[in-house]
């Protein structure tokens, strides 16, 4: 399984990028591969405010509907419109087109709580 | 369960080599799926796939007794059956309620196979042998009025030392053909052949639960690996796919087959779940059969129906409430995305006066209600 070293990662299978004040978030390719095919996605309201580890989006493939969890405590600034036409993008480019939402963080020593990708590989085995 | 308590098939080695991904399910160690499900899916529908269905029951009901008996203990009719063919019945209890739903095939005069669900298979058994050890007398619930002969029926599972596979798509001739040889005829609709393969017999019946043509084949689980590598190395020419469980239940569904543990339980009947043809009411006495003629007379409290969403959105899902003008009617029984339609379709049970085709329904997901039409079966039928 693919876990880019440049990113962040959650217990929950989300992936963090770093993008100054704010962070894009999806799901890792461990958890694409898990869910199977993603055949919908519920993006998050815009300007929707978030505390860490809240349900804030749902990924659902054929066969079961998974939430998403923001990371850390943040504001919704924009989402992926492009999953909605086309959510098999998160089987296909996890790390890229796949992406799901962008936060605005509050406190940028949140990003401490998360996991390094050498923890998260530990995690999945 | 744990996954040492799980049982495997004699195929789970090949489904493992070949990078299936492994799900627990019915007390089995399955495959979901190979590469995709919405992939396998359309390999079903459009050329051919194979299926590991070694974890289904194979019970064996024979003797001098066994057609009366068994008569008495299915839904069915079993007296309509000549030998070869297979017919679709219940296991009903004294409730009338479901407790499995099975294939009842007639290998001879007097013996039957029953392919049963793997997670009843168990039960099955031991209700089975119930009825034949303690006979049926006036005195039980849902007694005959004179006992059956069981004394001269003879129950036994095979499931252990059998495997099987179903094969399905509209390739399946090209393929059978391919298998057994060129001379050799594709049993009739709902008929079942023992034919030579390799050197050893295979039993080979013509039905499926995917609404495509196909076949199930059933062998000495010893052969299992030869045959589904035999199957998949000949079904290159016609483009096969193996195909998980996740396929199995998006192909059943899309035909409105339901499926034991979600849209059957012991306590729905087979009239509540729409599926009184397989009853044969005709008959003098069968378990559970007071209550369905009471169920026909009266009406079902509620009704098993096919919908489909109005609008491209989340896919429905199991235990989903069913809404109608704000009223809670019921609730989703099975749901998914149909790989077919590329739409919103399942089955819920929902209070029999708003069970008809064409009315218009909610389903409640995530606390927002989401517009569906009751549909006629199937949801999904090729243009």
């Amino acid at each position: 399984m693919n876990v880019p070293d440049d990113l962040l990662y959650t217990e929950s299978h989300e992936w963090i990028k770093r993008e100054g004040e704010n962070v894009r978030i999806g799901v890792t390719d461990h958890a694409q591969s898990e869910l199977t095919d993603v055949v919908y996605v519920e993006l998050p309201k815009m300007d929707r405010q978030a505390n860490a580890k809240e349900a804030i989006a749902v990924v659902e493939s054929v066969k079961a509907a998974s939430d998403i969890y923001a990371p850390v405590k943040g504001t919704v600034v924009e989402v992926n419109k492009a999953l909605e036409a086309d959510p098999g993008l998160i089987n296909r480019e996890p790390y890229g087109q796949g992406w799901i939402f962008v936060l605005k963080i509050d406190n940028a020593d949140d990003l401490k709580q998360l996991k390094d990708a050498a923890a998260y590989k530990e995690q999945i085995g | 369960m744990s996954e040492t308590a799980q049982k495997t098939t004699p195929l789970y080695q090949e489904h493992v080599r070949r990078g299936a991904k492994i799900i627990p399910f019915g007390g089995w160690l399955m495959p979901v799926q190979y590469t995709s499900i919405i992939e396998e899916h359309q390999a079903v529908r459009n050329n051919v796939g194979i299926f590991d269905i070694s974890h289904m029951g194979q019970l064996m009901v024979e003797g001098t007794g066994a057609r009366a008996w068994l008569n008495t203990i299915l839904t069915n009719n079993i007296d309509k059956l000549e030998v070869g063919i297979g017919q679709y019945t219940f296991l009903l209890n004294e409730r009338g309620g479901i407790i499995d739903d099975l294939i009842a095939y007639r290998i001879d005069e007097e013996k039957f196979l029953l392919v049963v669900n793997a997670s009843r298979t168990d039960e099955d058994f031991a209700w089975l042998e119930k009825y034949t050890e303690e006979g049926r007398s006036p005195d039980r619930p849902g007694g005959l009025e004179t006992a059956a002969p069981c004394k001269d029926v003879d129950l036994s599972s095979r499931s252990a030392d059998f495997g099987g596979v179903a094969i399905q798509g509209p390739r399946i001739a090209e393929l059978f053909h391919a298998l057994f040889g060129e001379d050799v005829d594709l049993p009739p609709r709902n008929h079942i052949v023992d034919l030579e393969f390799g050197g050893t017999n295979v039993s080979v019946a013509r039905t499926g639960y995917t609404g495509e043509d196909g076949v199930e084949v059933f062998f000495r689980a010893s052969d299992a690996a030869k045959f589904w590598n035999a199957a998949l190395e000949k079904g290159k020419a016609f483009g096969i796919k193996p195909c998980g469980l996740g396929a199995r239940d998006t192909l059943r569904l899309e035909m409105c087959y339901p499926l034991n543990g979600s849209d059957l339980s012991p306590e729905r009947n087979p009239i509540e779940a729409g599926l009184g043809f397989f009853v044969d009411l005709t008959k003098p006495n069968f378990i559970g059969r007071d209550v369905l003629l009471r169920t026909r007379q009266s009406g079902p409290r509620e009704k098993l129906v096919p919908f489909r969403m109005k609008e491209k959105g989340p896919p429905p899902r199991p235990h989903y409430s069913v809404f109608k003008n704000g009223e809670r009617i019921g609730e989703v029984t099975s749901g998914t995305l149909s790989p077919s339609l590329n739409w919103g379709v399942g089955m819920a049970y929902v209070s029999a006066p708003h069970a008809k085709i064409g009315a218009q329904i909610d389903i409640e997901i995530r606390e927002r209600k989401f517009p569906a039409t009751i549909e006629k079966k199937p949801l999904y039928e090729k243009s």
